[in-house]
């Protein structure tokens, strides 16, 4: 009898231990996600920092020039097209709302700060992101699985100073310079809606851009651009750099994967240091 | 006692939970051809890997001239594995580069040297390694022989004191497995290096290696020269060995070494006392050869010289095996010299006008310099089967004499 009471409360125990796992495990993953992101988080701060070492030494001029015409010259033309439209849908929207009050006058001033403060960086690092950032990404992932990195190594060349550095130190050169084409570009796009088609005086809104953007908001949307051009560039490089070491894939599927989780991140990043550079410079 | 160059003690590596190497000892010594020889997947790579500092052992020790490498310094490190060059399996080769631009890569971004230094570093290594013609081309546009090639000259260009050869053969038909081997004992004897080669051409790996590694069940089993591998016994032996040597049978049509040996102790033993003979084919001057018409030509012509030689003598019982990157040794069991002479005579009229002119026109696709009169010579010598076939075969060889020439020009 004595047995039989001894099993009831063994099996009593096992079945609240299953339960209390069960329960657990939900906070086991977050744990385990909350892990994992800070440890990719101070991998990549160390890699960012190897990088930037190896930014001014020997040889790099040439390189960096080249990685700025794939990353920089190259997107030119995408840049131009969204920032044109952009620009318009603004100057449209804008014109319509402010005509309710009365403010048509202001459109110039509300699609300039816009861009300027807002959209030009933030829309200039995502459509980079979209174009060079996944092909830097997949290059650097296949160079990594095809040994190509490896051979490197055998060779005594610094794969941080060969690879990374000069497409990080690009990035920074290039984000800005296609933030002011954006900004530039966009500010055309709201003149032509506003101005060509729906008819507001030219004069009011060169005048209202002019008056209300201050040498500062140009500042800050280029150290906005900056920031990301970091983040955009360390993610990309990062993912590819270490394809490699992929849990959920390898070879070719794992280059893959590297390339969708670099440019989902770097948007999702871009996002959310934008909240935090924009909070940190008002 | 002489230094090893590299030493590894009781080295050990595991990826998770599977161990590679096993508490593995091993030496290697300066100016040798090492070659390590395993089945595949029994971790010959990652030993490689280990050599050059790609893979740090999880326990044990790695010694560079007697000096554990964990215990050296930044400055010492770089110095010690700023010798070793390394040439992967799948070659490595920078797809985005041209084949100039990849060998040229290690000068340009680790040496000061001036762009017309480098530029004329990489045209003698290019030509030496017959990839003038493809200096501008993509690694995607080139053969698999040449991809090696040009992995071949990178891992050269910068007179590196240790090579390592991961498989440089893999993929190759027999000719380029032949020429790829060749080209590398040329440019050993010449540049002086040490070598050491991960590789599954059994025999012709032998030919030149002065030391074999057998790596067996994580560990390293054997260590010897090619001839003290012959007498080992092991179930290395018999897994290995045997089963790679079936598979040269199949692609070049001789015997390997040691199938050779069984086969002709099995053939005289039969009648103890019977006579037999040996004949020794060469290629006169096959370095000289190789410079003028290129490694895949002169391979070319032993490989269709080999099968002739197979099937002229295979027919009255002749077995015929490679002996060195230019020998073909062929036995004839119960045979005098007399009647070897005689066989000789009838072989050499019929070389002289059936093979001659297929063994040109072979060459002649192959060919990459300028026109070469090529020497084939034969010597023949009597023994019994007790005799020391080492002997003999040096007999045979002080009696070598022409049995053919022939022309090779590129083109024709």
């Amino acid at each position: 009898m004595a047995q039989t009471g001894n099993c009831r409360n063994q099996n009593e125990n096992d079945e609240n231990t299953v339960w209390g796992m069960a329960a657990l495990r939900p906070f086991a993953f977050i744990g385990r996600t909350v892990l994992d992101w800070v440890d990719h988080l101070g991998a990549a701060a160390i890699f960012l920092g190897m990088a930037l070492w190896q930014i001014f030494r020997r040889k790099q001029f040439a390189k960096t020039v080249r990685q700025i015409y794939y990353i920089g010259a190259r997107s030119i033309t995408i840049i131009m097209l969204v920032s044109l439209f952009t620009g318009m849908v603004l100057g449209l929207q804008a014109y319509h709302a402010l005509s309710k009050f009365g403010a048509q006058g202001a459109v110039g001033s509300l699609v300039a700060l816009s861009l300027i403060m807002e959209l030009g960086p933030v829309l200039t690092a995502i459509m980079i992101t979209a174009r060079a950032g996944s092909a830097i990404a997949a290059e650097i992932g296949i160079e990594r699985i095809s040994e190509q990195i490896d051979a490197l190594q055998t060779m005594r060349i610094n794969p941080m100073r060969y690879i990374v550095s000069p497409r990080i130190s690009a990035s920074i050169i290039s984000f800005p310079l296609l933030t002011a084409v954006f900004d530039l570009i966009g500010i055309l796009g709201g003149y032509i809606s506003a101005v060509l088609l729906l008819g507001l005086n030219s004069g009011v809104y060169w005048h209202s851009t002019k008056a209300y953007v201050v040498l500062e908001d140009v500042t800050n949307g280029f150290v906005k651009s900056i920031v990301f051009a970091v983040i955009v560039a360390t993610v990309c490089c990062y993912q590819g750099y270490f394809a490699h070491m992929r849990r959920d894939s390898h070879g070719a599927q794992a280059v893959g994967l590297a390339t969708t989780s670099a440019v989902v991140t770097s948007c999702v990043l871009i996002l959310i240091s934008d909240y935090v550079v924009t909070s940190l410079l008002i | 006692m002489k230094t090893p160059l590299i030493e590894f003690k009781d080295v050990t590596k595991c990826f998770g939970d599977k161990i590679v190497l096993d508490r593995v000892n091993l030496q290697i010594y300066e100016g040798e051809v090492t070659t390590i020889i395993g089945l595949s997947g029994s971790g010959k790579s990652v030993l490689l890997k280990h050599i050059i500092g790609l893979l740090q052992p999880d326990e044990g020790v790695i010694l560079f001239r007697g000096k554990p490498v964990s215990e050296m310094s930044r400055s010492d490190l770089a110095g010690s594995f700023g010798q070793i060059s390394y040439m992967f399996q799948g070659n490595a080769l920078f797809d985005s580069m041209t084949v100039y631009d990849n060998i040229a890569l290690p000068l340009r971004e680790t040496t000061r040297m001036k762009k017309t230094e480098i530029h004329r570093k990489v045209l003698t290594r290019m030509k030496q390694t017959e990839l003038t013609e493809a200096a501008s081309k993509y690694p995607s546009e080139l053969s698999g022989g040449m991809q090696k090639r040009a992995a071949l000259a990178r891992a050269l260009i910068t007179d590196p004191k240790i090579v390592l050869f991961d498989e440089p053969t893999t993929g190759q038909d027999p000719v380029r497995k032949n020429a790829i081997l060749s080209m590398i004992a040329q440019n050993q004897r010449k540049l002086n290096f040490t070598a050491v080669l991960v590789s599954h051409e059994i025999p012709d790996v032998y030919f030149i290696s002065n030391r074999i590694l057998a790596l067996y069940d994580h560990r390293i089993v054997f260590q010897g020269t090619p001839e003290e591998l012959e007498n080992f016994s092991h179930p290395f032996m018999d897994e290995v060995i045997n089963s790679l040597e079936g598979l040269q049978k199949e692609l070049t049509g001789l015997y390997s070494k040691r199938q050779f040996e069984l086969l002709n102790h099995l053939q005289l033993r039969r009648k103890g006392g019977e006579t037999f003979c040996l004949v020794i084919f060469s290629l006169r001057e096959l370095d000289a050869i190789v410079s003028q018409i290129g490694h895949d030509a002169a391979q070319e012509i032993l490989r269709n010289m080999g099968l002739f030689i197979d099937r002229h003598f295979g027919a009255i019982g002749g077995i015929s095996t490679r002996r060195a990157t230019n020998e073909i040794l062929t036995v004839l069991p119960y045979s005098s010299l007399a009647e070897t002479e005689k066989i000789m005579e009838e072989f050499i009229v019929d070389f002289n006008r059936q093979a001659v002119p297929s063994l040109e026109e072979g060459a002649c696709k192959f060919a990459l310099g300028g026109a070469v009169e090529l020497t084939i010579l034969a010597g023949a010598a009597e023994g019994q089967s007790r005799t020391d076939i080492d002997a003999l075969l040096e007999q045979a060889r002080s009696k070598q004499k022409e049995i053919g020439r022939l022309q090779c020009a590129p083109g024709e």
